[in-house]
């Protein structure tokens, strides 16, 4: 498992848009980039992150090897409802990750 | 006599040069033509035969970097993120790095803002370009130039 960092607000207020910052902590291989034996390392990168709000998703991107390794996003939602965000990580050689953390709606 | 002399050998010094900066600006010209034809060909895969517009969206990044590994970059867009107008897709596109992607993101009214920020790698000095696709149908981008004095991709 790759460590994570997510920031969300403990709790917001109904309407608010409210920021979210999400960091994983990845490689990000561009495939082009040689070792030390003159090799091509080949390309292992995340291609794709989703943040669902209550299983609706608000914000994805698609992620290419001009992204920095530890991609790092940082978006905004709308405060509807207290539940949970669910941030999914996927790539290259099957990775695949899924963090939750809640957010409470006063 | 001494000058008399001398003239002859300046103009034709003269004339060497100017032959080695027309090559010179060949040989930097004709990449940057291929790799803007590129970044055309990507926006308009990403955009479709719809025009893109000047303006709405705000692509920030820092005029000069030093570390091209890691570049801060933020796109936003003049947007209200209601129901009926709102921002649909949001992408970044390079001139010169191995591939003229960067980021593609899909947002929608439950963004509430139509922004993003991430950090990128830039192989070498170039332009960037942000293309926002609205809910109308209607494409804007903004672009800036970025001067990198360290590329990724560089150190093994």
């Amino acid at each position: 498992m790759a460590r994570v960092l997510i920031n969300v607000p403990r709790t917001v207020r109904r309407g608010e848009v409210f920021e979210i910052r999400a960091l994983i902590q990845h490689t990000m291989e561009t495939g082009y980039r040689p070792d030390a034996g003159g090799e091509v390392v080949p390309r292992d990168i995340i291609r794709r992150f989703a943040c669902a709000y209550n299983g609706e998703e608000v914000f994805a991107a698609e992620l290419s090897p001009a992204v920095a390794a530890n991609p790092f996003l940082v978006f905004t939602a709308v405060a509807a409802e207290s539940g949970t965000l669910s941030f999914t990580w996927t790539g290259d050689n099957g990775f695949s990750q899924t963090e939750t953390r809640p957010v409470a709606v006063e | 006599m001494l000058r008399g002399a001398m003239m002859p050998v300046l103009q034709r010094r003269r004339g060497v040069m100017g032959a080695l900066s027309g090559l010179a600006a060949v040989a930097l010209v004709r990449p940057a033509g291929a790799s803007t034809e590129r970044l055309e060909a990507a926006i308009r895969a990403f955009a479709g035969d719809a025009p893109v517009g000047a303006g709405r969206v705000r692509l920030e990044v820092p005029p000069l970097v030093e570390n091209g590994n890691a570049v801060p970059l933020t796109v936003s867009v003049d947007s209200p993120m209601t129901p009926g107008d709102h921002v649909r897709r949001i992408a970044v596109f390079n001139e010169r790095n191995p591939q003229p992607n960067v980021i593609t993101a899909l947002i929608g009214p439950r963004a509430g803002r139509a922004a993003l920020s991430t950090r990128i790698r830039l192989s070498t000095s170039q332009r960037l370009v942000a293309v926002a696709e609205m809910s109308d149908g209607g494409f804007w981008s903004d672009s800036a130039q970025v001067v990198v004095t360290l590329a990724a991709c560089v150190e093994g």
